[in-house]
């Protein structure tokens, strides 16, 4: 890649893959629970984190050389509650039903282990550039896992994808319907999204055993 | 050649390959396998292995399964003509008209969940590379007879799947489970599919169709197939009309096989003598649930919830009752009892079964959605079984070790040896 140095591509392609936020590092598993039982918010929820942990990681880093470590916490939170307070803003100014579905999900983004754990991991002790990058990547690892729950939860406990109905009508009896096929009621309780990230972490490890923990 | 040498060779000849798990699989559950121990060792021999184990439980299901296929065709024709007046149990009850809605409706659901099942083991078997388990013999039993009969067959196979990967496999298969698969997939089924297993149109045969039949307009009588639980938790409990021995014998509605409390005694005491299931857990939960039964028709009786009151159907059902209705007996033998995912330690055998009496019968009691909880508390103990082991060893060495501090150890010194003795143990 001529625009990113190989070591500062691994800061994006990393968290995609070995090691990913959610399945590896098991940050951020409420917040996955709790809002993919629809594509559409997942994807907004993905978004809005990418957000957050790019920008925050900025902030940080720029001012890593002047917070006193004693009150780094407070400082990011602080950092991390304004920018959440904008993306929620946004979303009731132009996706005012979204954030109806998101509802305390997005205030919640501040508890997001994922953003904290950056911080105090990555961006108190690198660069604004790298920081930013490593906040893009870990938000991709962490925006991918939930596109696929959310894709496989609401396609087979709604039968549908971003709101539309890709299996036919469930009350008219087109499409799969016809056949006889329901929809999954356990898809859409948050329980499902658990079992849903179990068997991707289970497949993940399967795939490469050196990600397999000795215990 | 015999089948048994047949099968011998295909045996060898796949040895060391990646299929060979599924032939030896079929080698050893026909026949006794040809390799034998050394003669002159000292190992110790006995047929009463996890095949034979697995074997007597089917064994004291089967009853249950034959019962449960005439009962099919007897709740199917009652509901559409009308309960026989003078019930003769030749005439009314073990006919081949009966039998035959069994065959159709019954027996499809045991295959489908055998096949769907052994797959699935096999799959994991090959796929693992070790033997195939014999654990889902009486799982594949159990799922047809916790189901209502009108379950759509390919719902069985998608929760039966379900329930043996998340539930079984991958934990590391039979021993290794903290659920019981069959639950696990009963629960399953619940949570996916709400509208086939609650209500009242799922438990007789024929009754869905005719309901879906009548919205579509045609002039036919409506069938209802509520269950005891169902009547009662809506308070019309009057309009029922089983009578005890109806219930204790399982004359009734209800999921599949769950209905014969009779026969599901009889093949408890059968597990009992043949020392497969533990009595401990099936004693102290047939108390649990009197105990919270007691309660409620306490609370009844003085008066603490009235007449109106949406929980006054099933908290005034006389407290003995809820062991014949519903699927607590059934719960209790068959599924409380697992070895796998039940308490190990005989102290904590009583604390296990208890509590799934008592939350069963709480839970039927305060569920609006669906007036049964044996399988949510038997799932809900499952769970627990290991904490409660734990605290009972830990109990025992703390009890040991309280012993042993107070203990005169022998012989008596004047010297103070003895002091310095029992400080250096303790």
């Amino acid at each position: 890649m001529a625009l990113l140095s190989k070591k500062d591509a691994n800061l994006i392609t990393d968290p995609l893959a070995d090691n990913n936020p959610i399945t590896i590092q098991v940050l951020g598993i409420c917040s996955a629970l709790a809002i993919t039982a629809e594509l559409k918010a997942s994807l907004v929820m993905a978004i809005s984190v990418m957000f957050v942990l790019g920008a925050g990681n900025v902030v940080i880093s720029l001012m890593r050389n002047i917070i006193p470590s004693k009150i780094r916490i407070i400082v990011q939170l602080i950092v991390v509650a304004t920018l959440v307070i904008i993306v929620d803003q946004v979303l009731k100014a132009y996706a005012y039903e979204l954030s109806k579905t998101l509802a305390v999900f997005v205030g919640l983004i501040i508890t997001n282990c994922i953003i904290m754990g950056r911080f105090e991991a990555f961006a108190l002790a690198n660069g604004p550039w790298r920081s930013f990058l490593d906040g893009i990547g870990n938000s991709l690892g962490y925006g991918v896992i939930l596109i696929i729950v959310g894709f496989f939860r609401e396609l087979l406990g709604s039968g549908t994808l971003f709101g539309y109905p890709v299996l036919g009508d469930p009350i008219t009896k087109t499409g799969l319907y016809a056949t006889g096929y329901e929809n999954n009621g356990f898809m859409i309780i948050p329980p499902a999204a658990l079992i849903v990230v179990g068997i991707i972490i289970w497949v993940q490890r399967s795939r490469n055993p050196a990600l397999v923990e000795e215990n | 050649m015999s089948l048994k040498s047949k099968l011998h060779e295909l045996k060898l000849k796949y040895q060391g390959k990646k299929m060979a798990p599924a032939f030896n699989a079929f080698h050893t559950f026909l026949f006794s396998p040809d390799e034998t121990t050394h003669a002159g060792g000292t190992h110790v021999k006995s047929a009463d292995d996890l095949k034979r184990t697995m074997n007597t439980v089917i064994m004291a299901l089967v009853p249950v399964l034959i019962f449960s296929m005439f009962n099919a065709g007897y709740q199917h024709y009652s509901a559409i003509n009308g309960f026989p007046a003078d019930f003769s149990l030749m005439n009314d009850f073990l006919t081949w008209d009966n039998f035959w809605i069994g065959i159709i409706k019954v027996l499809p659901l045991v295959v489908v969940s055998y096949g769907v099942g052994l797959l699935v083991e096999f799959i994991f078997a090959v796929i693992k590379g070790h033997e195939v388990e014999e654990g889902y013999l009486v799982t594949g039993m159990l799922v047809p007879l916790i189901v209502p009969i009108d379950t759509p067959l390919w719902m069985l196979s998608v929760a039966v799947v379900f329930g043996v990967v998340i539930g079984k496999e991958v934990f590391g298969g039979t021993g290794m489970n903290i659920l019981n698969p069959a639950l696990t997939i009963r629960a399953f089924l619940f949570f996916a599919y709400p509208t086939w297993m609650s209500g009242d149109k799922v438990w007789v045969y024929g009754a869905r169709e005719r309901s879906e039949e009548i919205l579509a307009g045609a002039n036919v009588d409506a069938i209802s197939g509520e269950t005891i639980l169902g009547y009662l938790a809506q308070n019309k409990g009057a309009e029922m009309t089983y009578s005890v021995s109806d219930m204790f014998f399982g004359f009734i509605p209800g999921s599949v096989g769950e209905t014969s409390a009779f026969l599901i005694l009889l093949g408890g005491l059968f597990l009992i003598f043949t020392k497969i299931a533990s009595w401990r857990i099936m004693v102290s939960a047939v108390i649990g649930s009197l105990v919270m039964g007691l309660i409620f028709n306490q609370v009844v009786d003085f008066g603490w919830v009235g007449e109106s009151s949406k929980f006054y159907g099933l908290m005034s059902f006389d407290f003995w009752k809820h062991l014949i209705v519903g699927g607590l007996a059934f719960g209790i033998v068959y599924m409380a009892t697992d070895p796998v995912t039940g308490s190990q330690t005989n102290k904590g055998k009583w604390y296990y079964g208890f509590f799934i009496g008592f939350i069963s019968v709480m839970i039927r009691v305060f569920n609006p959605a669906y007036p049964e909880g044996v399988f949510l508390a038997i799932l809900l103990m499952n769970v627990f079984a290991p904490t409660i082991d734990h605290y009972v060893v830990r109990g025992n060495i703390k009890r040991r070790m309280n012993r042993l501090k107070n203990a005169t150890i022998y012989p008596k010194d004047s010297d103070g040896k003895a002091e310095e003795l029992k400080a250096e143990t303790v």
